[in-house]
């Protein structure tokens, strides 16, 4: 592939980004009306980078990567927008394309490896059949593929553990099998939705560690979904915001959680403990509840737990939607200016 | 599992024997007299003692359960039909016949039955099952829903009826059911059988769509079927390896009440059909009070549920590993 066509085609690419987001819609149908789950959301993944995806639940940040491997119902699912992998375009791409795609090039592990994985197959056959599939494998190779995969993602004994079933290994353990399966066809990109919610906090420790060493010897990038600002901290090298179904920061890990510009930024990351505040300081939330994603606000959606409205000027907020600016590098979408922005998060700056 | 089994078998017996126990004395909590009945309508006293005694009648029941009992597994001595060896379920009150050997002679038409309609039903059942499941409120899903809702609905003497007047008498397109012995010529067995099959199997078939439907809607929105798509399984594979494994516990477990409840007799279907099977040998036992009869279908009755109830359960442990043998 060259530059000229990848010009020609998406001029919204930039870099060696190789997969691209641009302009993505997606809503479901409901007996309620349309849910509106994502809205025109764009960005792009780097080779061999992790971009944490963050926000609240409702935000759209699992419906987002869903899409990408085309895993919404076709029936209740309208999606818009162009999602490019490489040369292949996967909105609305034909259904052996994307089979071929899913856990071969795009790997995906989920939140709840307790439930994430079949109770009634082994550990080994859950993923040496990813391997078969994809590779054409012998069951003896992908057998041993999946040994070897076990072995990498730290499996004590994987020759014996291969043929247990998800039920004897404990949570931790089950997320490590969920890796090495999505790990085995050595993927490019491997998209990890909140995959450590669900562990306790020293295993998930390990599994952050683990994406990390998987990511540094097998050059995957990694799409990480989270509503923990700390993983994103840990592990991402770009960090994208999203609320509402759009994004309202982007930039590096170091941009956003170090000088960031969207109130709800700020919302976010006054609303986590720090160790090293003391105890009777109580936590501030992001006031009033996440916008019903049937009937969004006018303006910016986050205008209504926003502190600062008025500051952008009088009706600004409320009537239309902030874009984000600038196109690269660290962009905010907030109609404050610059100077404004420094200058609150300058005074939040000392609660944190 | 050897650990299962022999738990599992000890407990069936125990069951059967409680159930004889009930039933046995049960019958002589109800009125009626079948030396009485045996002896005809004009009996004179000395006649009614002797037919009592004939029949063994003139012990007391605890004894009587005994003999009955020890019958089964040494044989057993009447005053004037001799010798009845092991396994003696005695003789009909009725007509002298050895209830053993009418077991015997009835059972293979009931199997056939069971296993003719249960393969149409099972195959049925659960494919349209599936098929609904997977278009789930498309017009499929809604044909399914709604024929299955008609079958279960409908009573076997009343399509059964009508599938005879039209099938054999209007169109000729089959000859009135009747039993030939699969071992005599296995054709004629599945065509005189094939209407009593498709009418039993229309009943039961209406469960096991809606059963399979509901159970594979669940298991659809998994979250392990969802990972077997981004894993880039097939949807064919989908389906067959992961969300059908799931609907296979509440389908077995149906499949091994309605199999057991068959084997002890379809009395309703049997009667529609002028089948001699278990079903009408029971029901005929009952109107006849005739004991020896009546103690044996019951338990066969009982047997096959208790049989079927050990199989399901072991099943659950080879469909889902999670499942402990104890």
């Amino acid at each position: 592939m060259t530059a000229v066509t990848l010009t020609e085609r998406s001029p919204g690419r930039r870099g060696d980004a190789f997969l691209s987001v641009q302009d993505l819609h997606v809503s479901f149908s409901t007996e309620d009306g349309v849910v509106k789950a994502v809205n025109g959301l764009s960005f792009e993944v780097e080779r061999g980078t992790t971009l944490g995806i963050v926000g609240e639940s409702g935000s759209g940040k699992s419906v987002t990567n869903l899409a990408i491997l085309g895993l919404h119902s076709k029936e209740h699912t309208e999606i818009s927008g162009e999602i490019w992998y490489g040369d292949t375009e996967l909105v609305g791409a034909p259904g052996k394309t994307l089979e071929r795609l899913r856990g071969n090039r795009i790997a995906m592990i989920f939140q709840d490896p307790l439930t994430a994985l079949s109770p009634y197959h082994t550990i080994g056959k859950q993923i040496s059949e990813v391997y078969r599939k994809h590779k054409g494998a012998s069951k003896n190779e992908s057998r041993d593929r999946a040994i070897e995969m076990l072995q990498r993602v730290g499996i004590p004994n994987p020759k014996v553990r291969v043929d247990d079933y998800p039920h004897h290994f404990s949570g931790g353990m089950r997320q490590r099998a969920m890796i090495a399966m999505a790990l085995v066809c050595d993927p490019d990109l491997l998209i990890a939705d909140e995959p450590t919610t669900a562990l306790d906090v020293t295993v998930q420790a390990q599994i952050l560690d683990l994406l990390k060493d998987l990511q540094q010897d097998f050059g995957t990038s990694i799409i990480l979904i989270t509503h923990d600002l700390g993983v994103v901290a840990r592990t991402a090298h770009n960090v994208m915001v999203m609320y509402a179904g759009r994004a309202v920061e982007r930039g590096t890990a170091l941009e956003v959680l170090g000088t960031p510009r969207h109130p709800y930024a700020w919302g976010l990351l006054s609303s986590i403990p720090r160790l090293s505040s003391p105890v009777d300081v109580p936590l501030k939330p992001v006031r009033g509840t996440p916008p019903s994603l049937l009937n969004l606000p006018s303006g910016c959606p986050f205008h209504p737990r926003c502190d600062y409205p008025q500051l952008a000027g009088p009706e600004l907020c409320f009537n239309d939607r902030p874009e984000l600016s600038p196109e690269t590098g660290h962009g905010d979408a907030c109609y404050l200016t610059l100077k404004q922005k420094q200058e609150i998060f300058a005074k939040i700056k000392e609660n944190l | 599992m050897l650990r299962f089994l022999t738990r599992r078998s000890i407990g069936a017996l125990f069951t059967l024997l409680i159930i004889a126990v009930v039933t046995f004395f049960m019958f002589f909590a109800v009125p009626g007299d079948p030396a009485r009945l045996s002896c005809g309508k004009v009996c004179p006293p000395e006649s009614l003692v002797l037919a009592r005694h004939n029949l063994g009648l003139d012990h007391p029941i605890f004894v009587q359960f005994v003999q009955w009992l020890a019958g089964i597994f040494v044989g057993r001595d009447y005053p004037t039909l001799g010798h009845c060896p092991a396994p003696c379920l005695g003789y009909s009150f009725v007509n002298k016949e050895p209830v053993f050997a009418a077991i015997v002679d009835r059972l293979p038409v009931t199997i056939s039955l069971t296993i003719g309609s249960a393969i149409i039903f099972l195959v049925f059942g659960v494919g349209t099952g599936v098929i609904a499941g997977l278009r789930q409120g498309k017009p499929l899903d809604k044909i399914a829903s709604v024929s299955s809702l008609i079958g279960a609905s409908v009573q076997i003497y009343f399509i059964g009826t009508l599938a005879v007047y039209f099938l054999v008498f209007q169109w000729h397109v089959v000859e009135r059911p009747r039993y030939v012995p699969f071992t005599e010529n296995p054709l004629e067995w599945a065509y005189g059988l094939l209407i009593p099959w498709i009418v039993l199997a229309v009943i039961f078939t209406a469960n096991y769509t809606r059963m399979t439907r509901s159970t594979m809607v669940e298991q659809l929105s998994e979250d392990f079927v969802r990972t077997a798509r981004a894993k880039g399984m097939s949807n064919r594979t989908v389906v067959l390896r992961f969300a059908l494994r799931g609907t296979l516990i509440p389908i077995v477990t149906i499949f091994g009440i309605d199999l057991a409840t068959l084997i002890g007799g379809a009395i309703i279907t049997e009667t529609t059909f002028s089948l001699q099977g278990i079903g009408r040998l029971s029901i005929a036992a009952v109107v006849d009070s005739d004991l020896p009869m009546l103690m044996a279908t019951v338990v066969l009755a009982a047997a096959a549920i208790v049989v079927f109830n050990v199989i399901v359960d072991a099943l659950y442990a080879v469909i889902d590993p999670r499942v402990r043998l104890t």
